[in-house]
């Protein structure tokens, strides 16, 4: 396992004001940069929802992003846009210096749900990803059955997801998202339907995947020790209208170990993140 | 323990029916018998059991059997394909929604019963107009279903695959086609059971052969039991295509398997 990296610390002075400029992490190379994004909803009723309100963020490569609020604060429509699937009303982002227009094979995206297809089995829904980008299915399915076996699934490639249990789907979605070996996964609360043993296991293995493969992360979750345990930095979001409130680095040392969780640091981490929302409702921990 | 519960099963499935049939069908000749009925009002099953052999060994039924079978496989064929072709443009092409769906709509309304002089008038008493008949009939739900499910794919599915930069055309294969086919198979079920009575009628309203024009003949003479034996027969036929139709789709529309767990109190 390589050594973990030091990680600059960065000052952030006043997080709480909503507009300001672009945060970067000066020790890393910029590969997401959002600025100024704003996304406006038109209900049925001709009401409008401001889901996103001047977004600023850097993402810099091989960095662990969680993003933490809320329902409502506009995380899952950050994700989406990014993901390339959804407009976003106003705003720049721009991946590796290019502007985002859609979705990029250079993605890979892990769902709330796990979102499998029922007639494929699970190698078959792994490599869904190598399919759809039409890349060397010979080469890919070794890597995919690799990734299978890693995550606890050797010897279930042939059954299909009504066989599986919810936290074994959810495992298979994470594999497809990095089968065709994406340089930027992008996570919505992808834990969220698992119990609480089930999630620290996937919280380490998450966690290894991430030391050894160092790819950025973007982790969307209402979990706050989550997004600590995990993250280089914690965005902080609040609803309406949906905006970054706070950046928080977390130079806790790698690899983390589930104890930590008892640490006081890591506790000191988890108050600041949720004083946050003490006045801006409440918030799942 | 295995081998007591799979003769339970056994017992259940095949052994409870059909003693259930003979208890019927020996009430049947027992009524028939003491109470002296007439054999043109109710025939006895024993009764209708020879006409059926006279039927079968003189090649009578074997002929407009076959004919019958010939309508209702054809006038399926061709109605089944052009519900599904006309389902997919309508599903896809949003401009022939707006044109034909209306006509659609208000041409299901008739009774396709109704027009089935019409058609006799127009093709002939051959087996054309029987095919056309029951076309007409099988079209329908093929068309509904094939619309229902090709917009049927969850949201979620199509943006996960967008995600990984698909296609609209790989979208199309990989979800919707998929998608639909438990609705394209509920509609060749529903299609093929209507298919049967497609027939028939189109035989009533005039023909020179097939299982429906036997009936009338055999009406006309007042043979109850052997219009009771052709009624044997064509509920033999639509029990036999549905359950073709009902083997096909566990084939392939597996993932969609309902012989699960019952849930308690469903």
């Amino acid at each position: 396992m390589p050594e973990p990296v030091p990680l600059a610390r960065v000052s952030f002075p006043s997080m709480t004001v909503a507009s300001r400029p672009a945060i970067t992490d000066t020790s890393r190379e910029t590969l997401v940069h959002i600025a100024g994004l704003e996304k406006i909803y038109a209900t049925k009723d001709g009401e409008t929802i401001h889901a996103l309100n001047d977004v600023n963020l850097d993402i810099g490569t091989g960095e662990f992003i969680s993003v933490v609020g809320p329902s409502g604060c506009g995380k899952t429509t950050l994700l989406k846009i990014l993901a390339g699937i959804l407009a976003r009303s106003s705003g720049e982002v721009s991946m590796q210096g290019r502007t985002l227009s859609g979705p990029s094979r250079e993605l890979g995206v892990v769902f709330q749900a796990p979102v499998l297809l029922p007639w494929r089995n699970v190698l078959q829904n792994v490599m869904v990803p190598v399919e759809v980008q039409k890349r060397d299915r010979a080469t890919f399915d070794k890597r995919a059955r690799q990734l299978l076996n890693m995550v606890g699934l050797a010897g279930f490639e042939r059954k299909y997801p009504g066989e599986l249990s919810g936290g074994m789907q959810q495992r298979v979605g994470i594999c497809r998202a990095l089968v065709h070996d994406p340089s930027f996964l992008l996570m919505d609360e992808p834990f969220g339907a698992l119990d609480a043993m089930t999630r620290e296991q996937m919280n380490e293995e998450l966690q290894r995947i991430w030391t050894e493969s160092r790819k950025t992360v973007l982790l969307v979750t209402h979990s706050i020790p989550e997004a600590v345990y995990l993250a280089d930095r914690v965005v902080v979001m609040t609803p309406r209208p949906g905006r970054i409130v706070d950046v928080i680095p977390v130079d806790l040392p790698r690899p983390r170990t589930l104890a930590m969780h008892n640490t006081l640091e890591f506790g000191r981490f988890v108050a600041r993140i949720r004083a946050h929302f003490n006045s801006a409702g409440s918030i799942d921990a | 323990m295995s081998k007591a519960h799979s003769f339970g099963r056994f017992a259940n499935i095949v052994l409870l029916p059909l003693l259930t049939l003979f208890a019927f069908i020996g009430g049947w000749e027992a009524f028939v018998r003491l109470f002296d009925i007439s054999k043109i009002v109710l025939p006895a099953p024993s009764a209708i059991a020879v006409a059926f052999s006279d039927g079968f060994f003189s090649g009578d039924f074997v002929w407009h059997f076959a004919v019958t079978m010939y309508e209702i496989l054809a006038g399926f064929v061709f109605g089944a394909l052009a519900g599904l072709l006309l389902g997919f443009i309508v599903a896809l092409v949003p401009l022939a929604e707006r044109i034909l769906y209306p006509y659609i709509v208000a041409f299901q309304t008739v009774p396709k019963v109704a027009i089935a002089p019409i058609i006799v008038i127009w093709f002939g008493y051959g087996v054309t107009s029987k095919i056309v008949i029951t076309a007409t009939i099988a079209f329908f739900p093929l068309l509904a279903n094939t619309i229902m499910g090709l917009r049927a794919a969850p949201h979620d599915q199509i943006e996960m695959l967008v995600s990984y930069t698909a296609s609209r055309w790989q979208v199309f294969t990989m979800i919707r086609l998929k998608q639909a086919l438990p609705y394209i198979f509920v509609g060749l079920d529903v299609a093929i059971v209507l298919s049967v009575i497609g027939a028939i009628v189109g035989e009533f309203v005039g023909s020179k052969a097939g299982l429906g024009y036997l009936i009338l003949q055999k009406n006309f003479n007042l043979d109850m039991a052997g219009t009771f034996a052709i009624l044997i027969i064509l509920s033999a036929i639509g029990v036999g295509l549905h359950a073709v139709v009902s083997f096909l789709q566990r084939r392939v529309v597996f993932w969609m398997d309902t012989s699960g767990e019952r849930v308690v109190g469903a």
